[in-house]
């Protein structure tokens, strides 16, 4: 079934959706512009927009509910934004209304949570004021009725990225990482604009309403588009959700965007931003389904990504990393899902948003933990946390058991229907997604052994505490969320029915097989992770330093050489020609504009040499040139 | 028969141009260019002759006046010039170039 | 009324005035309050500019003022010149308060005391010398403009810039001049050729119809343009120049003398020769592709904070002129609002390193560091002008540099693929700057660097809000450029382009 067509304009909440985004921006503005005077109540303010983002986005739904199945795409038309090329616009339907219900419930809660995290740092007013401005711009990404909107919402998502990986500025480490991630998510956008340009060229069009899977095939069918275009727009769609998604081969900046306070890992990092690559293939499916070698590319990217992931997060000993690791990991399984067509939209969209509580609960928890130990980060320093913070432990654990897949928790459902759905279409792939599970099992069971049983392996100073409340709450509402989501969004097919105006129906709706040979297979192999993690890390002797460790786990260790190989490759031979760039303007370029300069006056410089001040000289050049004048006279004459 | 005042107003010509490349004395060289000069006026005259009108002796006359002009100005120049350097020498006075 | 003699006469005899006046600071407080004057004024005449307007200049004057040679004092606007007159009437009062102490000799790294008053007189100069170069509907006068608005630039930098403020005077006097006389050539060669007996601009429109003549004297014009552009390689002047001059005049310098370039690409070259414009369409747009991915890589490799912002700009003149020269209706817009956008934002990137040298004496990246932590807010306007450097959407610059890539690719893919590898370098050339030079440990302790002040404040204030405000709302200024450049393009009689799926398009209208 096609999505349904966009309606012009609806009263009500909708009408006013775009509050969303100027609640926040709005806080924003407030915190940056009045500066040290709301120091004391600028969390309260930032918080207070975060949550009034959600009442709208929450009213929103359920009028959205309210409406018939037809009429589920309402579109919120504001102004002019560029005259002829594209309209600030809103598109409120089922796809775009889910992920403002994540960013603004999990934010709120982030943002709650932040209060407590943050309550030591002097620049707490500011963090809330680039809190909000994410917000801000993460739902005008998702709201945007089309690309150019959707453009500047994704930008502004890289900045407030940019800015809170680079909150701690006075450390040159977080600094570096910010700008890395900055410049890797451009190479991204490079091809998000580029394919911007190939949908304007081709369709004269960028919003989404012109670019639904008929106008697709039309354009294919009557030989205005060629199958070449939109494969080549595919993939630089693709290029562009890699950046923001963290998939290969850009995924090199999410481990080190880690450098961010942990609020923000868990709001940018693993909850919303990075999945907005997964967004904008969903979103733009009618070209990826007119396009199938572009799909399997995006699937591929996605198992990749998360066989790459997976095996990254066994070998990091800084809790952070190990979860950038497992969400790069969670997010090829998204990306997976999201090449294979309206089936595994619904099911990317469903572990998208399970993956959003049960990740930033455990970035929460992994904060929590950090916060009573001193901002320590190294796992081989924890061990036994369990019995002084049972709150952070339990949710932690309910996270935990979600992600690898335990029976009836969320990741459970959502991650076991992208592989059955990978399998009917691709055998290989969906093995190497389920062997992609066995590993999750392995070392996010690792992380838990390591950090919360076990001997206690802790710094002199440490006095671990259990966090105040303002922080066990939301991971407590988090883990709540953990539990159930899975189970209520898939049985029944219930995400994928809703979602259909947006992105579709499929026409056999799959049914829920619990006992499957790759469910069972799955369950497995994740068993056998979690008991030898139990064998390495939970049983025997977790040493306090590091072991050298064998070839495979350097490898994991450096990111799988991914920074060696982007130093090697761009910015060495970057540096290199940057140098001497610089060398050939000044002695090329300006050389031969100063060198012509230089020439003239060196040639009149010893051309007045001939004025030598003695008169018989100049008297002899006269009678020279006498001569010559009368004898070129003579010569003439007698011609 | 003015084939001879030509030559040899064109040897007083050849003297005078010599003298003032190669001597250095500035009074010699000054001569010389009155030499030169009266070289043109000798032809000038002779020119007028063998055309038959006054133009060349007008312009005769013309000469000499600019010559005598010319030694008032250039003898005191000289004088000058030697009283401030003691010198008499066209080689000396070298200061303007460049 | 002469709105725009009187908005060339304004600056003219507020200089007199200033240059009269007892005290320095009665002059610079003069200068400043005759600028608002002319700001106010063009305020007006923006708000009485009809967009619509059937008529090709507005507010026109016409008299004569060499009979001999048809030379006539013409002045009118259309939408184009419209907005670069509102760029330089806003900059100036801007770059009037940015520049309050430059003179003086009190900043940390500046040269010997010299005359305040001469100063701000020429900054006064100056205006209206740029309010005329885009005003002039005669040739001849353009011409004139054109010229002796080097005059106090030239003693802008050579009096009161840096330590190699002379040579890079010299330099970008005689780079100019050489430029300006081909022009003055091809001016005269103009004249004479069409054989009307006038210079106005409009009547020499589609007179020379001989292709070769026409590209003669098209390399002619669009030499001086690309000069003053500048365009690559014409652009070494620029560096120099901009990095000796004080901060005030590099921003008049780089955010609008050097528009006049671009300018005159769009108003002369493509109206005047519309054939051998497209002739030398593919040349034009080598140049400016190389120009932006090579003035971007050695902004990269640069080790001084204002020649780098000159090397940022080498690269976005690149983009404008690749707007200009893609002849489609989006990319035209998209340029001239790009020669607006550029002279905010590099204006606004200029000012807070000219803020910044104030206060530490040097230049060089490597002598800052941390800076954030010590003087945040001074920190956060460098951010932002640096943003809109690197075209963040939101901020102005991305619109017009969407509008110049979008509209390349409707005709040249390539070349606008290859331009838009210039985002990625953007990215690393302004953040890895900010990284040096405001990020790490700081350097300095806070006394040497104090936050903004409130009359820096007033500086970068009223940029950012207008960088901001354009970012999210262009349409006010599109609407007023859409119509002249719609003009301008269709009197290259190219085909417009229209997309794969045009019928589609045209049903739903």
């Amino acid at each position: 079934m096609e999505p349904a067509e966009i309606i012009q304009h609806s009263g009500g909440v909708i009408g006013v959706s775009w509050l969303m985004v100027a609640l926040p921006l709005l806080g924003a503005a407030i915190l940056l512009l009045f500066g040290r005077r709301t120091d004391r109540w600028g969390h309260l303010l930032g918080v207070a927009m975060s949550l009034g983002a959600f009442a709208v986005a929450v009213a929103a739904f359920v009028q959205l509910l309210g409406l018939p199945e037809a009429q589920r795409r309402q579109g919120v038309r504001l102004y002019e934004f560029i005259p002829g090329l594209a309209d600030m616009g809103l598109l409120i339907d089922p796809l775009s209304i889910s992920f403002a219900l994540l960013i603004t419930g999990v934010g709120s809660l982030i943002h709650i949570y932040s209060i407590g995290y943050m309550s030591h740092d002097p620049g707490r007013r500011r963090f809330f004021a680039y809190l909000n401005l994410f917000v801000a711009a993460m739902l005008l990404l998702v709201l945007a009725d089309n690309y150019v909107v959707l453009f500047v919402g994704w930008e502004g998502v890289g900045l407030a990225s940019y800015l809170l990986i680079g909150f701690w500025q006075f450390k040159p480490t977080a600094a570096a990482a910010a700008k890395k991630a900055f410049i890797v998510n451009r190479v991204g956008d490079f091809g998000l604009l580029i394919a911007i340009f190939t949908i304007w060229t081709t369709f004269g069009s960028v919003a989404f309403n012109e670019l639904t899977g008929g106008a697709v095939d039309g354009a294919i069918s009557s030989g205005d588009a060629s199958q070449g275009t939109i494969t080549a727009v595919g993939l630089l769609l693709l290029l562009g959700a890699c950046g923001k998604s963290a998939q290969l081969p850009l995924q090199s900046w999410l481990l080190d965007a880690m450098e961010g306070p942990t609020p923000v890992s868990a709001l940018i990092h693993a909850a919303t931003m990075v999945t907005a690559g997964v967004y904008l293939v969903v979103r733009s499916g009618a070209f990826f389904e007119a396009a199938p070698t572009a799909q399997l590319v995006v699937t591929i990217v996605g198992v990749a990504t998360l066989l790459a992931g997976a095996i990254i997060g066994c070998a990091k000993d800084d809790i952070k990393k190990g979860l950038a690791g497992s969400t790069m990991s969670q997010i090829g399984y998204m990306m997976l899902g999201a090449g294979l067509g309206p089936v595994g939209y619904a099911f990317a969209i469903a572990h998208l948003i399970a993956h959003g509580f049960f990740k930033a609960n455990m970035f929460l928890g992994a904060g929590s933990v950090m916060h009573a130990m001193n901002d320590e980060v190294d796992m081989r320093k924890y061990g036994g946390l369990f019995s002084v913070m049972k709150v952070t432990a339990a949710t932690f654990m309910i996270g935990y058991l979600a992600i690898i897949g335990f029976p009836l928790l969320s990741g459970y459902f959502t991650k076991d229907g992208i592989i059955e759905t990978a399998m009917e279409h691709n055998q290989i792939l969906g093995w190497l997604a389920v062997v992609g599970a066995g590993i999750t099992g392995f070392y996010m069971s690792r992380m838990v052994f390591m950090t919360f049983f076990g001997k206690r392996r802790w710094a002199d100073d440490a006095h671990p505490h259990e966090s105040p409340s303002v922080m066990t709450v939301p991971l407590i509402l988090l883990s709540i969320g953990s539990v159930f989501l899975g189970a209520f969004l898939i049985l029944d097919n219930r995400l994928m029915r809703f979602l259909a105006p947006a992105v579709g129906l499929p026409e056999h709706l799959p049914g829920f097989h619990p006992f499957s040979v790759p469910g069972l297979t799955t369950l497995a192999l994740v068993a056998v992770g979690v008991v030898y993690a139990w064998f390495r890390y939970g049983a025997a002797e977790v040493p306090r330093l590091a072991p050298r460790g064998s070839f495979l786990t350097t490898f994991a260790r450096r990111d799988l050489y991914g920074d060696a190989l982007n130093e090697a490759l761009f910015m060495r031979p970057g540096q290199w020609l940057a140098r001497f760039a610089v060398f050939f303007d000044n002695r090329g370029i300006d050389g031969l504009v100063n060198g012509l300069a230089a020439g003239i006056g060196g040639t009149s410089g010893r051309l007045r040499r001939i004025q030598t001040g003695y008169v018989r000289s100049y008297a002899l050049s006269i009678l020279f040139g006498a001569a010559v004048v009368v004898g070129a006279l003579l010569y003439v004459g007698n011609m | 028969m003015t084939t001879h005042y030509l030559v040899l107003s064109a040897l007083l010509f050849a003297i005078g141009a010599i003298g003032v490349l190669v001597r250095r004395n500035a009074i010699v060289v000054f001569m010389c260019v009155e030499l030169m000069l009266n070289a043109c006026n000798l032809a000038f005259v002779t020119f007028a002759r063998q055309q038959g009108n006054l133009d060349g002796q007008i312009i005769a006359f013309f000469v000499m006046v600019v010559a005598a002009a010319e030694v008032v100005i250039g003898l005191a120049i000289i004088v000058m010039i030697f009283r401030t350097r003691r010198s008499a020498s066209v080689d000396d006075a070298n200061l303007l170039k460049y | 009324m002469p709105w725009l003699s009187t908005l060339i006469a304004v600056p003219v005899l507020g200089a007199v005035g200033v240059s009269l006046v007892k005290s320095d600071k009665l002059a610079k407080q003069l200068a400043l309050a005759v600028s608002l004057v002319v700001l106010v004024l063009t305020g007006a005449l923006a708000y009485l500019f009809e967009p619509a307007s059937k008529e090709r200049f507005q507010f026109a004057e016409v008299y004569e003022w060499i009979p001999r040679f048809g030379v006539h004092y013409g002045v009118g606007v259309d939408g184009i010149a419209l907005v670069l007159i509102a760029l330089s009437a806003v900059l100036v009062p801007i770059v009037i308060l940015a520049s309050w102490h430059d003179a003086d000799g009190t900043g940390a790294a500046a040269p010997p005391k010299r005359s305040v008053k001469t100063y701000f007189a020429l900054l006064l100069v100056l205006e209206a010398m740029m309010i005329g170069v885009f005003a002039a509907t005669d040739v001849f006068l353009f011409y004139v403009f054109f010229e002796a608005m080097l005059i106090p630039m030239y003693f802008m930098i050579g009096s009161y810039g840096g330590a190699q403020r002379s040579y890079a005077a010299v330099k970008f006097l005689l780079y100019s001049l050489f430029g300006g006389l081909l022009m003055l050539v091809a001016v005269i060669a103009l004249y004479v050729i069409a054989d009307k007996g006038t210079f106005m601009f409009p009547e020499l429109i589609g007179v020379i119809q001989d292709p070769t003549t026409q590209k003669w004297l098209f390399a002619g014009f669009f030499i001086a343009f690309a000069v003053k552009a500048p365009l690559w390689p014409f652009h070494t002047w620029l560096p120099d120049a901009a990095a000796q001059a004080p901060a005030g005049a590099a921003v008049l310098l780089v955010g609008v003398l050097d528009k006049v370039g671009t300018y005159g690409m769009l108003r002369f070259c493509l109206e005047l020769f519309p054939d051998a414009s497209k002739f030398f369409t593919p040349l034009v747009i080598v140049l400016a592709v190389v120009g932006i991915v090579y003035g971007a890589i050695v902004a990269i490799g640069q080790t001084d904070m204002k020649r780098l912002i000159a090397y940022t700009s080498i690269s976005h003149f690149g983009f404008i002129a690749l707007g200009v020269f893609a002849m489609t209706k989006d990319a035209g817009a998209g340029a001239t609002l790009y020669m607006v956008n550029h002279g905010f934002s590099t204006g606004a990137l200029f000012l807070v390193a000219g803020f910044l040298i104030y206060r530490r004496g040097s230049s060089q990246i490597a002598d800052y560091g941390g800076v954030q932590k010590v003087a945040p807010l001074l920190a956060g306007t460098f951010l932002i002008a640096g943003l809109s450097g690197l075209s963040l959407p939101g901020l102005s610059t991305f619109v017009s540099e969407f509008m110049v890539l979008i509209g390349t690719f409707e005709r040249y893919p390539v070349a606008a693929i290859i331009a838009t590898s210039g985002v990625v370098l953007a990215a690393v050339y302004i953040l890895w700057m900010y990284q040096r030079t405001m990020t790490g440990p700081s350097k300095e302790p806070a006394h040497v660097m104090p936050d903004l002040n409130w009359r820096e404040i007033w500086v970068m204030g009223p940029l950012i809000a207008v960088i901001i405000a354009m970012g999210f709302f262009p349409k006010p200024v599109l609407d007023v450029i859409n119509p002249a450049v719609d003009k301008t393009i269709s009197s290259v009689h190219i085909e417009p382009f229209t997309p794969a799926v045009a019928e589609k398009k045209g049903a739903g209208q």
